[in-house]
């Protein structure tokens, strides 16, 4: 850290979800932020930098947004890591904002109340205060801010009041440590923490000055993962946590009633509402968007409209880029001499780039969507309405988004999984998001139905049955295997599904607007470097070692990819493949539609156009094997079919999961039990096919 | 009187009178402010039974009725 650095103050921003406090910060900061993960884990760590009033620079962290520093998820982890000064990448703040919904008050100073103990000076930020106001709540500002002993700010984050009060709160050096002081603990509990942390201190896994609360945290850890916890600590944590139990049987809930027994007491004092609730707009709303028939029918309008803006407003764009890269493509052509490396530039390169960007229409998009529907509060009533469904196989309402946006593509489906707050559901959904039929599989099964039912033969139906039947078997799979890694893979009991149904409010465009840019830019950098240096090597297999002539099909039986797909013939035989097949596969793993235009090099066909599979369909259906049976039977095709349903063959998934979950493991597995299923189905279909007799 | 809140119906209020201690699930719920002594109402039940959701505190939050079951409740 840089000396000026360490001089500028470091203020972090804190809050139960849905108070409003990512908002805040943007509008404090606007594009003046840096997001990075914090190591190991996928939690947004974003800093951000504003002056003062009296044009002091002041540097602002984004901490996750908790309901408690009892952590129970990495994001709750990094939080009271942080506060604690627990964390060596990130120092420990020198004051704190709170920022709290000022309509769900009571709730919100429970963790307040803990962050208060921390006595790091503090500011609190009534937020949202148009919405207490419409519920008839009225705080006393002034008698808060003298029973907690900070400064009270009230503001609403959206229409952008109360911002010049909490900056000018910014700008205050005097701002004193909190005179709040929670109940004492029980005698007994007090000493037992005393002796947990003097163990702890012994085994280096605290700081010797530490007070009593980080052993209190550290043992209260529920977070099945212990992030922020080394390994080594985690059993010396356990077996304390484990006598503390024996000793007082459920001293964590007792903190937990005598917390609010004290907020009680604060909110008698400065907190006056109605007796009977009032009818808010959002009570209003509710009747109809979660009514039982309306409600499911609104739904269906939402996502009819997402569907709607994925799959045909990012075509445009989408086309664009297509054409746009095409063009480049040319104009390096014509611009460089002939030779390997303009080769390298018009076919691997450029295809590469294009191949990142293109995702992002749908990236956008989609991250906007769900931008609006969080901050409206709409995500939280969606996954309500969804939660029955998908508690049957073991996730929770929130994981139906995205594994619905996987039918577009896997890539902003997998990014999407970031709204589930539970690790184990978060998982689970992204391991089975690539089984939802994306539409780069489209065109792959489009040419194979070509193939096996002509479209003279029978009519349209029966194709379009059976595209919907692919499309059923991938929903299944991804049902049945979430069911499966749900049951036996995942350790730890189910989570329990809490949810909050935060109260409607406008999206603040400009902080939505920001976070989808966010989300691109880390796709692009993160995930787009290593699907471009894949395609790279594609390019690479399928141009060397070069043949004299120019015949394109035998260039391809002569590389790389040519030999690989000879080499796994043997292994794909049983499916009924043959090794030109097996080039397309090895293809595939560019993308999957690449499985079409590897296709029509290796049978020389002229046109590999996704507009017009008519004469590659011709080709592959009259295609006979050396002995002169056909290559594409019926029993081939629907092996085949099956084959693009299960298998993981898309590297920009394989690098996006991989961001995602934080190490290749997942991906790795991903990959195996994907590919596997893929790889057994398509054997018995084959298999058990010619055994019969077709 | 139903015995649990997962058994409130819909629309009517109870208070909290003992939810089993240790169990992690609800010591969140705790958290969010369910504890014993406090006044919770059900707002609405899902189509097919579950999720439910309760105002406590003035917050709405929605569970299933595996965590209501473990919340006992007396009248109001």
């Amino acid at each position: 850290m840089s000396a000026a650095a360490a001089e500028t103050p470091l203020i972090a921003i804190v809050g139960n979800p849905n108070s409003g406090k990512t908002t805040l910060f943007n509008l404090l900061t606007g594009l003046k932020q840096k997001v990075a993960n914090y190591p190991g884990v996928t939690v947004e760590k974003k800093i951000g930098e504003c002056y003062s009033q009296h044009g002091k620079k002041l540097r602002l962290i984004d901490l996750p947004g908790a309901y408690s520093l009892n952590a129970r998820s990495p994001d709750e982890a990094v939080l009271r890591d942080v506060l604690l000064g627990r964390r060596p990448e990130t120092p420990r703040p020198d004051r704190v904002v709170c920022v709290v919904d000022s309509a769900n008050c009571e709730r919100n100073l429970y963790m307040v109340s803990q962050v208060l103990e921390l006595g790091l000076p503090t500011i609190l930020v009534l937020n949202m205060v148009d919405v207490a106001e419409q519920r008839e709540w009225r705080i006393d500002a002034v008698k808060l801010s003298e029973i907690l002993g900070v400064p009270v700010v009230k503001t609403n984050a959206i229409s952008g009041q109360g911002l010049i009060e909490l900056k000018l709160a910014l700008s205050r050096e005097d701002i004193s440590s909190p005179k709040w002081q929670n109940a004492a603990l029980p005698e007994g509990v007090k000493a037992a923490l005393e002796h947990s942390r003097d163990a702890l201190r012994q085994a280096g896994a605290i700081h010797t000055r530490s007070s009593l609360l980080e052993p209190l945290y550290l043992l209260s850890d529920h977070d099945p993962t212990h992030y922020g916890i080394a390994d080594t600590q985690i059993g010396r944590i356990h077996e304390l946590r484990s006598r503390m139990e024996t000793d007082f049987p459920g001293w964590e809930d007792a903190l937990v009633a005598e917390r609010y027994r004290r907020i009680e007491e604060v909110c008698a004092l400065v907190l006056k509402r109605p007796d009977q609730e009032i009818e808010t707009s959002t009570t209003k709303l509710d009747r109809i968007l979660l009514h039982p028939v309306l409600g499911f029918v609104n739904l269906l309008l939402v996502l009819g409209l997402l569907f709607f803006l994925i799959f045909k407003v990012a075509e445009g764009p989408m086309g664009w880029i297509e054409a746009g890269f095409g063009q480049l493509g040319a104009w390096v052509e014509g611009l460089m001499s002939a030779g390997d490396f303009r080769d390298l530039i018009v076919n691997g390169v450029v295809p590469g780039v294009s191949g990142v960007v293109i995702f992002l229409p749908q990236i956008l998009i989609l991250f906007f969507f769900i931008g609006i529907m969080e901050d409206t509060g709409y995500m939280s009533r969606l996954a309500f309405i969804m939660d029955w469904a998908m508690s049957k196989v073991g996730l929770n309402g929130k994981s139906f988004l995205p594994f619905l946006s996987s039918y577009a593509c896997a890539i902003p489906g997998v990014m999407a999984a970031r709204t589930i707050d539970s690790p184990k559901d978060r998982l689970i959904t992204i391991l089975i998001a690539p089984l939802a039929s994306c539409s780069a599989r489209l065109p792959v099964y489009s040419l194979l139905i070509g193939v096996l039912f002509p479209v003279g033969e029978v009519g349209a139906f029966v194709q379009a049955g059976i595209m919907l039947g692919l499309y059923a078997l991938g929903t299944f799979g991804a049902f049945f295997f979430a069911w499966v890694f749900n049951k036996f893979v995942m350790k730890g009991s189910a989570s329990p599904m809490i949810l909050e149904m935060p109260s409607y409010k406008m999206p603040a465009l400009k902080s939505i607007l920001l976070q989808v840019w966010q989300r691109a830019r880390m796709f692009l950098v993160r995930a787009g470097t290593i699907i471009l240096g894949i395609s790279i090597l594609i390019w690479a297999a399928s141009t060397y070692p070069k043949t004299a002539g120019d015949d394109s099909a035998k260039q391809m039986e002569h590389s790389f990819a040519g030999r690989a797909g000879k080499l796994i013939e043997p292994a794909i035989a049983p499916l009924g493949y043959d090794w030109k097949i097996g080039i397309g596969l090895i293809g595939s793993f560019a993308a999957r539609e690449v499985f079409n235009s590897t296709m029509s090099v290796v049978y020389a066909v002229e046109s590999g156009d996704d507009d017009n599979l008519a004469p590659l369909r011709d080709k592959l259906a009259a295609e006979r094997r050396p002995d002169g049976r056909l290559v594409y039977t019926p029993l081939v095709c629907i092996s085949l079919l099956v084959f693009y349903v299960f298998a993981m063959q898309c590297v920009s998934t394989i690098a996006i999961v991989k961001r995602e979950t934080g190490s290749w493991k997942w991906a790795m597995f991903q990959l195996g039990y994907m590919t596997g299923t893929a790889y057994l189905l398509s054997l018995l279909i084959f298999q058990i096919g010619s055994a019969l007799g077709y | 009187m139903p015995a649990t809140l997962a058994e409130l119906p819909v629309g009517s209020s109870a208070i909290v009178q003992a939810m089993p201690t240790g169990r992690s699930c609800l010591t969140r719920l705790r958290e969010m402010g369910i504890v014993p002594g406090t006044r919770v109402s059900v707002t609405r039940r899902a189509p097919l039974g579950e999720p439910i959701e309760i105002c406590v505190r003035g917050s709405h939050l929605s569970m299933r009725n595996h965590e209501a079951a473990f919340i006992a409740i007396s009248a109001a």
